[in-house]
C-alpha cells in the first residue's frame, strides 16, 4: 500500500499548518505522559532510597531459643527449666552461612553483625547506646557510613567507635578521644573515637556506635557467631523472592524489608495509580485531538474521496490512507513529545544524586518507548472513527455538491 | 459495432410515499463500441442521474444493467469498484481533480490504485496523454494552478488512462467559455476517431449535441428521441 501511504502523506503535508498543530498537540500529550512517568518513578525511587536505602533488605535475626520443656508420655507438664542467665540469642556457624548466602543471585552485600545495648561513658556524662559490631573492612556495607562522616573515618579497627553527630555533641566528643562503653553484659572496653556521622535520622544520630566484629564480641562475651545477618540486595523489589530463597538454602528466618513496610508499599502504589491515571488522561487527549483533527479533514475531503472512489479507490483504500494519516501523526507527535520530555529532563539531577527540595525527576524512567507506541496505538484508534466516515462517503453525492 | 452496454426498464425513485421522486420511469437505452453520443434533456429530467447509474456508482432502483457481457446490477461494492477502474471514465462539470496533487499525479491515478504504486510504466502513458490533451508544460503543476479549461483536459486525460471502453462526461463544458469549450471537444473527438471509446456527453449545448453522431433526448424519465 505504497501508493495509499503517499497520498497519506500528501494529505499531511498539504496543510502544514493544520498539521503542525495536530502534531503539536500530540507532542504535548506526549510530553505530559513522559513527565508523569518521570516523576512518579522518580519520587518512588527518591522515597525508597530515603527509607530503605540505608537499612538491611532481608535481615536473619537469631531467635532467642525457647526453654526445653518436658512432657511425659500422659501429657502431663513435669517442669519447664528457664534459661540460667540472660545470654544473647546468637547465629552460630556464620562461617558457613555467610559465604551460602553470598551465592545466591541478586545479592549486592552481606554483613554478620553483634548487635547489643551499652553505656557510654566521658568523664561525669553517660549515655544510653545500641552498639553494633560490623565487620572490618565492610562498615559501609548496609548503612552507608562512609558517605555520612563528618569527621574522622569509618574504618573500624579494633579499640576503634564511630558514633552520630548527635551524640558528639551530646557528650561534646571530638576525633581521637577515649570514652568507655559498657555492654549490657558488663563488659567494659575503651575505645578511641575514629570518627563522626551525620545521617539525618535522628535514632542513628542521637543513639547509635558502631565497633568492630571483635570488639563487639567480647564486649557481648560471643566468642563465635552473631546475633544477626543483614543482607543487602541489588534490586529492592526482590526482597519477599530473595528471602524465601535464602529460607530454604539455609533454613534460617530471613525477613524481607517489605514485613512490616505496608503503609510505605500502599503510599507507593497509590502515587503509581495516580500516575496511570494521569497518563490515561494524556493519551485520551491525544486520542479525542487526534480524531477531531481527522473528522473535520474527512469532511472537507469529501469530494475528493468521491472522485477517487470513481475512480476505482475501494473503501480499503480509502480507510487506509485515512488510518495512515493518524498512524503518521502519531508517530510524529510521539517521537517529537518523547524528544522534548528527554530534552526538558535533562537539567534534573540525577537519580543518584537527588537533592531534596527538587522535583526528583528521574530521567531514564521516561518511558520513551512506550509513549510513543502508546501514541501511535492511541492515534491509530482514534482515526478509525474517521476512516470509517470517509470510506461511507457516498461518491455521487459528494462529487454532486 | 458491437454492443457495449444496454439497461432496459430502469426506474430511479428518490425518497419515499408522499416525497418520493420518480426520475426514470422505465428508461431502456443501449450503446455500441465507438459510439459518441449526446444527452440532452430539460434540466432536472435526469441526464446526472441517468450517467451516475451507467458509471456504476448507483444503482437504479429496478430495471436491467448490463455492460461487457456483466450483470452490473446484481455486482457487489467490490466488484463494481474494479470494474469502473477498468471500464469506465469520468469527466464531471465540477470537482473533477485532487488539489492537493499535480496534474501528472492526476492522470495517473486510476492505474497507480490498482497497481499500489506509481510504476514508471503508468508516469509514461500519463506524460503521453498529458502531450496528447496539449499541456506538455503543464505535466507537473499543481491542479490548483490550471485554468478552468486546462483542468478539465486533465480530467480527459485522466478518464483515458486505463483504455476503458466507455467514457461518460456530465456537462464537461458547462464551466466553459466557448474557446475552452470547443478545445475539449475537439479533443473528445479526436479520441473517439482514434481509440473507438464509446463517449456519452451530456449538455446543453445545442452545438455541441449535434456535432455527436447520436443524440438521446431524457424527459419524463424516458428517452423520448
Ligand atoms: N439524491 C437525490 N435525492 C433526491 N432527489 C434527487 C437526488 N438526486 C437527484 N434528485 C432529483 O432528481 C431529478 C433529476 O436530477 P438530475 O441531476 O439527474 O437532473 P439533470 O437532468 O442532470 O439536470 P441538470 O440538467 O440541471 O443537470 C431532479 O429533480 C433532482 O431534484
Ligand atoms: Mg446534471
Amino acid at each position: 500500500m505504497l501508493y495509499g501511504l503517499k497520498i497519506a502523506m500528501r494529505y499531511l503535508t498539504a496543510s502544514k499548518a493544520q498539521t503542525a498543530l495536530l502534531v503539536s498537540g500530540v507532542a504535548v500529550g506526549v510530553f505530559i505522559f513522559i513527565f508523569m512517568s518521570a516523576l512518579i518513578g522518580g519520587l518512588a525511587e527518591f522515597i525508597l532510597s530515603r527509607t530503605v536505602g540505608d537499612i538491611s533488605h532481608v535481615t536473619i535475626e537469631a531467635e532467642i531459643a525457647d526453654p526445653a520443656i518436658l512432657i511425659d508420655a500422659d501429657g502431663f507438664l513435669l517442669a519447664a527449666i528457664e534459661q540460667g542467665r540472660q545470654r544473647t540469642a546468637t547465629l552460630r556457624d556464620t562461617e558457613t552461612w555467610v559465604p551460602l548466602i553470598e551465592t545466591v543471585p541478586g545479592i549486592r552485600a552481606v554483613s554478620p553483625q553483634i548487635a547489643g545495648a551499652g553505656f557510654l561513658t566521658r568523664g561525669a556524662q553517660v549515655a544510653q547506646v545500641s552498639v553494633t559490631g560490623l565487620e572490618i573492612g565492610r562498615e559501609s556495607a548496609i548503612l552507608n557510613l562512609e558517605g555520612y562522616i563528618i569527621a574522622g573515618s569509618a574504618r573500624l579497627g579494633s579499640g576503634v567507635v564511630v558514633l552520630g553527630r548527635r551524640l558528639a555533641e551530646d557528650l561534646d566528643l571530638s576525633v581521637g578521644q577515649v570514652l568507655r562503653l559498657q555492654s549490657s553484659n558488663g563488659v567494659t572496653a575503651v575505645l578511641t573515637l575514629g570518627g563522626i556521622f551525620q545521617t539525618g535520622t535522628g535514632m542513628l544520630d542521637r543513639s547509635s556506635v558502631f565497633v568492630s566484629l571483635p570488639t563487639a564480641r567480647t564486649l557481648f562475651a560471643l566468642p563465635q557467631g552473631v546475633t544477626r545477618i543483614e543482607i543487602k540486595l541489588d534490586d529492592l523489589n526482590a526482597a519477599d523472592d530473595t528471602a524465601l530463597r535464602i529460607r530454604a538454602l539455609t533454613g534460617l528466618d530471613a525477613v524481607p524489608w517489605t514485613d512490616g513496610a505496608e503503609q510505605l508499599m500502599e503510599a507507593l502504589n497509590a502515587q503509581a495509580q495516580t500516575g496511570y491515571f494521569l497518563k490515561t488522561f494524556a493519551l485520551i487527549t491525544i486520542v479525542i485531538g487526534v480524531a477531531s483533527a481527522l473528522l473535520l479533514s474527512t469532511y472537507r475531503r469529501r469530494p475528493e474521496i468521491g472522485i477517487m472512489r470513481a475512480m476505482g479507490a475501494g473503501r480499503g483504500f480509502v480507510v487506509f490512507v485515512f488510518v495512515t494519516q493518524g498512524a503518521l501523526v502519531g508517530l510524529l507527535g510521539g517521537v517529537t513529545g518523547a524528544t522534548l520530555g528527554y530534552l526538558a529532563l535533562l537539567p534534573f539531577p540525577r537519580r543518584d544524586e537527588f537533592v531534596s527540595g527538587t522535583l526528583p525527576m528521574d530521567i531514564t524512567q521516561g518511558s520513551y518507548g512506550l509513549a510513543i507506541i502508546l501514541t501511535v496505538i492511541g492515534a491509530i484508534l482514534a482515526s478509525i472513527l474517521p476512516a470509517r466516515a470517509a470510506a461511507r462517503v457516498d461518491p455521487v453525492q459528494a462529487i454532486g455538491q | 459495432m458491437t454492443e457495449l452496454l444496454e439497461v432496459s426498464d430502469l426506474t430511479k425513485t428518490f425518497g419515499e410515499g408522499e416525497a418520493a421522486t420518480h426520475v426514470l420511469r422505465g428508461l431502456s437505452l443501449s450503446l455500441k463500441t465507438g459510439e459518441m453520443a449526446a444527452l440532452l434533456g430539460p434540466s432536472g429530467s435526469g441526464k446526472s442521474t441517468l450517467l451516475t447509474i451507467l458509471g456504476t456508482l448507483m444503482k437504479p432502483t429496478s430495471g436491467r444493467h448490463w455492460m461487457l457481457g456483466q450483470d452490473l446490477v446484481a455486482a457487489n461494492d467490490v466488484a463494481l469498484t474494479e470494474f469502473r477502474n477498468r471500464h469506465i471514465g469520468f469527466v464531471f462539470q465540477f470537482h473533477n481533480l485532487l488539489p492537493d496533487f499535480t496534474a501528472l499525479e492526476n492522470v495517473i491515478f486510476p492505474t497507480a490504485v490498482r497497481a499500489g504504486r506509481e510504476t514508471p510504466a503508468a508516469r509514461a502513458r500519463g506524460r503521453e496523454l498529458l502531450v496528447r490533451v496539449g499541456l506538455e508544460s503543464r505535466i507537473g503543476f499543481q491542479t490548483t494552478k490550471l485554468s478552468g479549461g486546462q483542468k478539465q483536459r486533465v480530467a480527459v486525460a485522466r478518464a483515458l488512462m486505463n483504455s476503458p471502453e466507455l467514457v461518460l462526461a456530465d456537462e464537461p463544458t458547462g464551466n466553459l467559455d466557448r474557446a475552452s469549450a470547443q478545445q475539449v471537444m475537439d479533443l473528445i473527438h479526436e479520441i473517439n476517431r482514434d481509440e473507438d471509446t464509446t463517449f456519452l456527453i451530456s449538455t446543453h449545448d445545442e452545438k455541441i449535441a449535434a456535432s455527436c453522431w447520436r443524440q438521446i433526448v431524457v424527459a419524463d424519465g424516458l428517452v423520448t428521441g
